[in-house]
């Protein structure tokens, strides 16, 4: 019995070991053989903690800021540390919200996390952040977080400029550059040159435990960067002339772009009504622009590129300049005109003057039976309409019409030159000629070009045949743009030089003592054409297409004026205006009269009765 | 050992702010000076004759029984257990002690003449002597601490109880825990009849009796047997069924869940062992070096200087150092065995047994649940964790030991 009992020490120590075993076992698969323990570690005690570079900031051509940033404060909360008592009345008086505000602010707060600090309210001024935090010490549980908002101390180009706002989840899932609650561009020259405004997001690790209070750098900063600004960009825009221009078009409907023709560089683009683009940023963003979507004139709509409109009369340089490279017109070219072009038993009317016609005169009075016999010459010259249509749409497009121009800001309309199928569909295929399309020749009928495009065409006759890339931006870091993109180039339009010679002829003549008279300056010599875009919704559009001086062009423009009737009634005193504000910085004292009037007028209120 | 432990609590609090190592306002500051202490009363036991702890082993029983009653009345609360006296900036926690003084009692009460523990009165009267310290403790309200004297079993095997305790024991804790992976179960049967996971293992377990005595020969023996099983078990089962239902705290019976795996539940009861293993496993092979842990550092594990001091140890120090722990303790434990084998008194002998026991199963139940494989009880790693009461107790229960082991030549 004795003996037995001794063994069962054995038993005993048999369990310990056991026990002893499966615990190393145990210890040696944990601390070894798995690895995601050791994950899960890193998980618990390293935070990335992202450091958000300044965006870049934008300048005007002549050095004047146009974007900075403002410094903004987000009131954070962490939920778990609110203390009582908590005097939610006094605390909402503060910050400026109601009570049932509160409690919404506080349960999402909740929802994300009671231990994990959010948002309690976004975008504070700097005005309201100095009032608040006298008072926050009185709260534990929130503190203010800075960060910066965009803003435009010119209150201008806003179409140009474009805002920033949150990045949406979509983007998020695509791009892992981004972080849900980041800032990027979301137009305009925000968007476009995001990448280099956005700069370098920095990060640093640090050791935290686990109430997330910060213990220290890990491995002393070996695995930082620091945050790096976004770069400097330079607009080619000249913020005098962009404002002028904004000033000229108010209260008024349209668009004028102005460009720099032998370097594409674009001085300005207005498109009215336009707004003040400090009105979205920030907290009151969403409420802004809600309003202005509701707007029924649009201020959000980039007319410069997003609206087609025909070119009118404008076009008549262009048939022009098409007669007499396909050889069917000579500046001696005369026809006949009896108020008006009469085919097939109908008319092409026109107004009264002096007749036969030549090319310069016929540009100079803008003589609609004269471009009907060019545009016909033209089709007519090749064996069948479709070929002849094709010729003459090549020389078209080669204006950069009814294409993009490729302008460095988002959402560029293509424009529209009907194609051959789409007469084809229209009228059957070899079922249509050069008298069907008869509207073609006086810039009328199925044309839609943008006013950008329609600034580049007169680019392209102010440099007699070619044009540059048009663009927004002169240099990014102070590098300029055009050893940077690639995508800016020279096009020709394969039009001889001196073919334009009489059609620059002609349109000096038109400001001279033509229909562009409102556009003569004492001290240049600019050069015109008036159109009138016919509008089947109302009154119709008055436009004017510039450039000058005549013999070294420094500015090429087009100008829209919506319900304006004639075009030299609203958008050549508009386009004098410009060029004269660009070239001699000041308006005339005899041209006073014209300022004061197109500062005047108002072509809204019109439209706004048609819409009713 | 004890310096070794006293280096891993420093670890554990180990904060910048506080350089000095003396600071009692510290943790470790705190237990250096129990570790004083502790040493101090390890010394003055090797001078105190051995039979003086034969002679007044009841005595210091009584007294502890005593201090367990009043520690009820009038002990300060921690994290809901009353077990603590207060005096000063240290607390006293006599359960701590009264290991030592019970296993004392046990030792002279089986080591008189002429017991014998096949002897039913036996039986009773050391249950008893154990049972009554558990009680009084888990009325404190520290189910851990009371849980310890269930390791006694070892001491009773040793002397005479017979084997089929422990297997007794095996079958319940194994019928316990099946009993509890079934209690969702639901068995629908044909004729719209239902069958709870609690009815489905008393059937196996009956057709499993019923075969047994069909396949034994000597049926009218092995009838009583078989049926005293049966109604142990059925009585197991419903009240393992009941009480988890009705009368354990959520808590505790979601903590026994997520041990057994039936939860998930990494952020809640789970999240201790979770935190425990994340630190011990991203020790490594060879760990992160002394005062490097980062999950322990940064608290990620809680109490981590007390009842989850390994995980500093497999933090810091990897693989190597909880093998060298593990291993130390087996060491440890198996030397203790080798010495009780040598004791020519049944008193020192038992009293030796008690030891080995308790150091078992506090460091079986401690590491075990670190690495997720004992349930979650809050008792201390032996010389490891923080906290005097246990380190004195710890010292007394061994260097009484040692003393006995010293002197043993001279009792003839
Ligand atoms: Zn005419």
């Amino acid at each position: 019995m004795k003996k037995q009992l001794e063994s069962r020490r054995f038993v005993i120590a048999m369990i310990f070991l056991a026990v002893g075993v499966i615990y190393v076992a145990r210890l040696f698969y944990v601390q070894v053989l798995d690895d995601h323990y050791k994950l899960d570690a890193d998980n618990n005690v390293l935070r990335r903690i992202v450091k958000y570079p300044a965006r870049g900031l934008v300048y005007d051509r002549n050095g004047k800021l146009l974007v900075f940033n403002e410094a903004a404060y987000d009131l954070m909360v962490t939920p778990k540390r609110i203390q009582e008592p908590f005097d939610t009345l006094a605390f909402c008086r503060l910050i400026g919200i109601d009570k049932a505000d509160f409690i919404e602010k506080i349960d999402k707060a909740k929802k994300y996390s009671r231990y994990k600090a959010s948002i309690f309210e976004k975008e504070i001024s700097a005005k309201g952040y100095a009032k608040i935090q006298e008072q926050l010490f009185n709260y534990p549980g929130f503190f203010v977080q800075t960060r910066t908002l965009r803003s435009y101390p010119q209150q201008t180009a806003a179409h140009v400029l474009g805002y920033v706002g949150e990045v949406n989840a979509k983007k998020v899932a695509d791009d892992p550059y981004y972080k849900s609650g980041d800032q990027l561009g979301i137009s305009g020259i925000e968007k476009s040159y995001e990448n280099a405004l956005r700069g370098k997001r920095g990060v640093e690790r640090v050791l935290v435990d686990v109430f997330n209070r910060e213990k220290g750098k890990f491995m002393e900063g070996a695995y930082d960067s620091s945050a790096i600004s976004g770069s400097k960009l330079q607009l080619t825009l000249d913020n005098e002339l962009q404002q002028y221009g904004e000033l000229l078009m108010q209260n008024k409907k349209g668009s004028i772009v102005a460009i720099e023709p032998k370097t594409g560089e674009i001085l300005a683009l207005i498109s009215a009504p336009t707004y003040d683009p400090n009105l979205l940023v920030g907290r009151a963003r969403s409420s802004n622009y809600k309003t202005l979507t509701q707007d029924t004139l649009n201020p959000l709509f980039n007319r410069a590129i997003m609206a087609k409109y025909p070119p009118g009369s404008t076009f008549k340089s262009i048939n022009a300049l098409i007669g007499m490279q396909e050889g069917v017109l000579s500046p001696n070219t005369y026809y006949s005109c009896n108020q008006g072009y009469y085919f097939a038993g109908r008319k092409m009317g026109c107004h009264v003057h002096r007749s036969p016609v030549n090319l310069v005169y016929s540009i100079e009075t803008s003589c609609n039976a004269y471009y009907c016999n060019v545009f016909r010459s033209i089709i007519e010259k090749y064996p069948t309409a479709a070929e002849g249509y094709l010729a003459w749409r090549d020389y078209v497009t080669k204006f950069g019409l009814g294409q993009k121009t490729g302008i460095d800001i988002p959402n560029e309309l293509e424009g529209f030159v009907p194609g051959t199928d789409y007469y084809d569909r229209y009228y059957g295929e070899g079922r249509w000629k050069a008298l069907t399309i008869l509207s073609l020749a006086i810039g009328q009928g199925e044309l839609g070009f943008t006013p950008l495009q329609m600034a580049n065409m007169t680019a392209t006759i102010a440099n007699r045949g070619y044009s540059i890339s048009p663009h927004l931006v002169k240099s990014i870091s102070d590098e300029p743009l055009v050893l940077i993109d690639s995508t800016l180039e020279r096009r020709e339009t394969g039009i001889n030089q001196e073919h334009f010679k009489e059609v620059v002829e002609a349109m000096a003549k038109v400001v001279k003592q033509g229909t562009g008279t409102l556009a003569k300056l004492d001290s240049i010599e600019v050069c015109g054409k008036t159109g009138t875009v016919q509008n089947p919704q109302g009154d119709d559009h008055s436009t004017f297409i510039a450039f000058a001086p005549k013999n070294d062009p420094k500015i090429a423009l087009s100008v829209y004026v919506e319900n304006g009737v004639w075009g030299s009634r609203w958008a050549a005193p508009i386009a004098g205006l410009m060029v004269e504000k660009y070239l001699n910085d000041t308006i005339a004292e005899n041209r006073k009269w014209i300022e004061k009037r197109m500062l005047e007028g108002v072509l809204i209120a019109n439209s706004a009765e048609e819409e009713e | 050992m004890m310096l070794f432990g006293w280096l891993n609590i420093y670890a554990a609090v180990y904060n910048e702010e506080f350089q000095s190592i003396f600071d009692t306002s510290q943790r470790y500051g705190k237990q250096l000076l129990w570790i004083g202490t502790a040493t101090l009363l390890g010394a003055v036991i090797l001078f105190i004759d051995e039979r003086f702890f034969a002679t007044f082993g009841y005595l210091i029983y009584g007294i502890i029984i005593l201090l367990l009653i009043t520690v009820i009345l009038v002990g300060s609360e921690t994290k809901g257990a009353t077990s603590w006296f207060a005096i000063g900036g240290f607390k006293i926690q006599p359960s701590e002690f009264s290991k030592f003084a019970t296993n004392l009692a046990l030792a002279k009460y089986l080591s008189t003449i002429n017991i014998r523990l096949d002897h039913l009165k036996t039986k009773l009267a050391a249950a008893a002597i154990i049972g009554l310290p558990a009680v009084l403790i888990l009325l404190q309200n520290d189910t851990g601490s009371a849980l310890v004297y269930g390791a006694f079993i070892f001491v009773l095997y040793r002397e005479g109880l017979s084997g089929n305790f422990l297997l007794i024991g095996l079958f319940a804790a194994v019928l316990f825990v099946i009993t509890l992976l079934l209690q969702d179960v639901t068995l629908t049967l044909p004729f719209e009849l239902t069958l709870s996971g609690a009815s489905l293992l008393i059937m196996v377990i009956f057709i499993l009796l019923t075969s047994i005595y069909f396949a034994s020969r000597q049926k009218k023996k092995i009838v009583i047997w078989l049926g005293m099983i049966l109604i142990a078990s059925v009585g197991l089962i419903k009240s393992v069924d009941y009480v988890f239902s009705n009368v354990l705290e959520p808590h505790q019976s979601k903590r026994i869940n997520v041990l057994l795996g039936l939860e998930s539940d990494p952020q809640g009861a789970g999240y201790n062992v979770n935190q425990s293993l994340i630190a011990i496993g991203s020790g490594g092979f060879s760990g992160k070096g002394y005062l490097e842990g980062t999950q322990t550092k940064y608290d990620f594990v809680p109490e981590q200087s007390t009842d989850f001091i390994f995980c500093t140890i497999g933090e810091e120090w990897g693989f190597i150092g909880s093998f060298l722990i593990v291993g130390l303790f087996m060491t440890f434990l198996l030397r203790i065995l080798f010495l009780c084998s040598r004791q020519r008194s049944a008193f020192a002998r038992i009293y030796g047994y008690g030891v080995a026991a308790i150091f078992f199963f506090h460091f079986a139940i401690n590491i075990g649940m670190t690495i997720g494989l004992a349930p979650v009880i809050g008792i201390p790693l032996p010389f490891f964790s923080y906290g005097g009461s246990s380190l004195w107790g710890f010292t007394i229960l061994l260097f009484v030991f040692i003393k006995m082991d010293a002197d043993r030549l001279e009792v003839l």
